[in-house]
């Protein structure tokens, strides 16, 4: 019984997937849905097909831009957050600022990334990085904070100085935090370097989805959705591996380590 | 008999000119190698003494030394254990009692180069506490008790003069409770140290403590010393022994008198 329904558990994203595709198509020829509104999966398949060597062009783009941007965001939100998890000081002084920042939308940023950069790779690779940084500082910030005082006031008592609580107990009980953000900001990266390629590229996924449907091209357009997916889906598959590798402590519940 | 610690007529405020009073005119000698306990009710200030004995906190008023040495930063030959135990969960619990030799100044520099000596050291520690065996375990393998255990060892490996302990049992079971004031007795008695328990469980208190201080309600002050004559080493069963039971009575009417007069 258990087994039986521990590989159904296992199944079950298939059997949706398919499911959700198998309706898809259906409703498609059912309704005889025109292809301008809503192409069957097998069309947009063929599309997939059809358009290869643009759409695998298009892909490489936008898969680059978006790990590029996400790579920044890593390397700032890791260093950034350590600083305003540091000291409380800087907590205040740089929180309001953050909170507000992150309340713009980002898209609305990237009209002033054109005038300084121009269309293209830059704009793309930049509001990946604005959109996903906020998540990783405020998730180092948090661990950071969230020392537990006792174990501070066991440290201090030894001579401990701030350093050493940083890298004995801080940097290390943020790790769960910033890895399980990885996930998150992987996912907001792909909308930042989408919506840049939608407004100013030449090229990118985004940017193929926008000249297809100028085209009414509409299969090719969920060809570029479906791409998008995919990436989507492969980026923060690695992402939750690194979290499961890096950090198996913080997930003893489900026998990752013993 | 000299004595180790001394706090000498100590105010301690939090927040402030117009913070909490938590402690006033709090005065109180504890000699080397004798066990004391404190007492009292919640809030009185317990824990504030425990921080200025170990220099986390420096009074605003009198003066506190330790080893004839006025605190005036944190002491690094004291050990301490909260009831939270606080072990660090991505480190085995043999590397996490090594953890206070990666910080105090004494042993840092030599911790790399002669780690064999001071596993072996952390590993009859474990032996004393009855935890033989399990340093490779993690801190989350351990049960409440064990992992107390563990928080034992952690606050005696760098061997402090003196050991402070704030209510380190209150949030295990009776049974696990009395199994720990064994270790703690024995411990007290193979090394020598001198130990200060914090805890407002009197049974407790007169078990382990040669002198009992029974602090007022905040801003708390030591309003009786009371030293408890059994002959060391004690059993378990004096406890139900009438003299015991005496002090324990007298000492709970003391501190309901001081919550009144709160
Ligand atoms: N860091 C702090 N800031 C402000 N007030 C504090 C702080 N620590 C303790 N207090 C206050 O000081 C009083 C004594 O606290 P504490 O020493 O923890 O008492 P106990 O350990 O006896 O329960 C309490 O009223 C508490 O609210
Ligand atoms: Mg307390």
């Amino acid at each position: 019984m258990s087994a039986l329904s521990k590989n159904w558990i296992k199944a079950a994203p298939w059997l949706c997937t398919i499911g959700l595709f198998a309706i898809w198509e259906l409703a498609a020829r059912l309704f005889g849905l025109p292809q301008y509104i809503l192409p069957a999966p097998t069309v947009v398949f063929n599309a997939i097909v059809q358009y290869w060597p643009a759409i695998w062009k298009n892909s490489l783009q936008t898969l680059y831009t978006t790990t590029l941007g996400f790579a920044l965001a890593v390397a700032g939100g890791l260093g950034l957050g350590i600083l305003v998890g540091w000291s409380r000081l800087i907590y205040s002084g740089l929180y309001p600022l953050m909170v507000g920042f992150n309340a713009i939308p980002k898209v609305a940023l990237v009209p002033i990334l054109v005038i300084w950069f121009g269309i293209g790779t830059i704009p793309a690779v930049l509001t990946a990085f604005l959109i996903s940084f906020f998540p990783i500082v405020v998730n180092v910030a948090t661990g950071l904070a969230t020392i537990e005082p006792e174990m501070e006031d066991v440290l201090r008592a030894l001579g401990a100085r701030k350093m050493d609580i940083m890298l004995k107990v801080g940097i290390p009980r943020s790790m769960p935090y910033f890895f399980g953000s990885l996930k998150i900001a992987i996912t907001l990266a792909f909308v930042g370097s989408v919506i840049a390629e939608t407004v100013a590229a030449n090229s990118g996924l985004g940017h193929m989805m926008l000249a297809a449907q100028s085209q009414f091209n509409v299969p090719l357009v969920f060809a570029g959705l479906i791409m998008l997916a995919v990436e989507g889906i492969i980026m923060y598959a690695v992402m939750a591996w690194v979290e499961m590798r890096m950090t198996g402590w913080a997930h003893r519940g489900q026998g990752a380590t013993a | 008999m000299k004595n180790l610690v001394t706090i000498d007529n100590v105010d301690m405020r939090y927040g402030g000119a117009d913070g909490t009073l938590a402690v006033e005119g709090l005065t109180l000698h504890v000699e080397k190698g004798e066990f004391a306990a404190v007492v009292g009710p919640s809030g009185c200030g317990k824990s504030t003494l425990m921080k200025l004995v170990t220099g986390l906190h420096i009074p605003q008023k009198g003066v506190v030394t330790v080893a004839e040495e006025r605190v005036t930063k944190p002491v690094s030959i004291v050990g301490m254990a909260f009831q939270n135990p606080t072990m660090l969960p991505w480190r085995t619990t043999l590397d996490n009692i090594l953890l206070p030799l990666e910080v105090v100044e004494k042993h840092r520099g030599r911790l790399r180069m002669n780690r064999a000596e001071y596993v072996a050291k952390a590993e009859k520690l474990l032996e004393t506490v009855g935890l033989k065996g399990f340093g490779s375990k993690f801190p989350w393998q351990l049960s409440g008790g064990m992992q107390q255990r563990a928080n034992l060892c952690r606050a005696l490996i760098h061997e402090p003069d003196l050991l402070m302990l704030d209510e380190p049992f209150g949030a295990l079971d009776s049974f696990t409770r009395e199994e720990l004031w064994c270790v703690i007795r024995d411990l007290h008695f193979e090394r020598k140290v001198t130990i200060v328990l914090v805890t407002h469980d009197l049974r407790e208190a007169v078990f382990l403590a040669d002198r009992i201080f029974v602090m007022s309600s905040r801003p708390g002050r030591v309003i009786e010393e009371r030293i408890v004559p059994f002959e060391r080493p004690r059993d378990l069963e004096i406890m139900y022994q009438k003299e015991f039971n005496d002090i324990v009575h007298e000492l709970r009417g003391s501190i309901a008198d001081a919550r009144k007069a709160a």
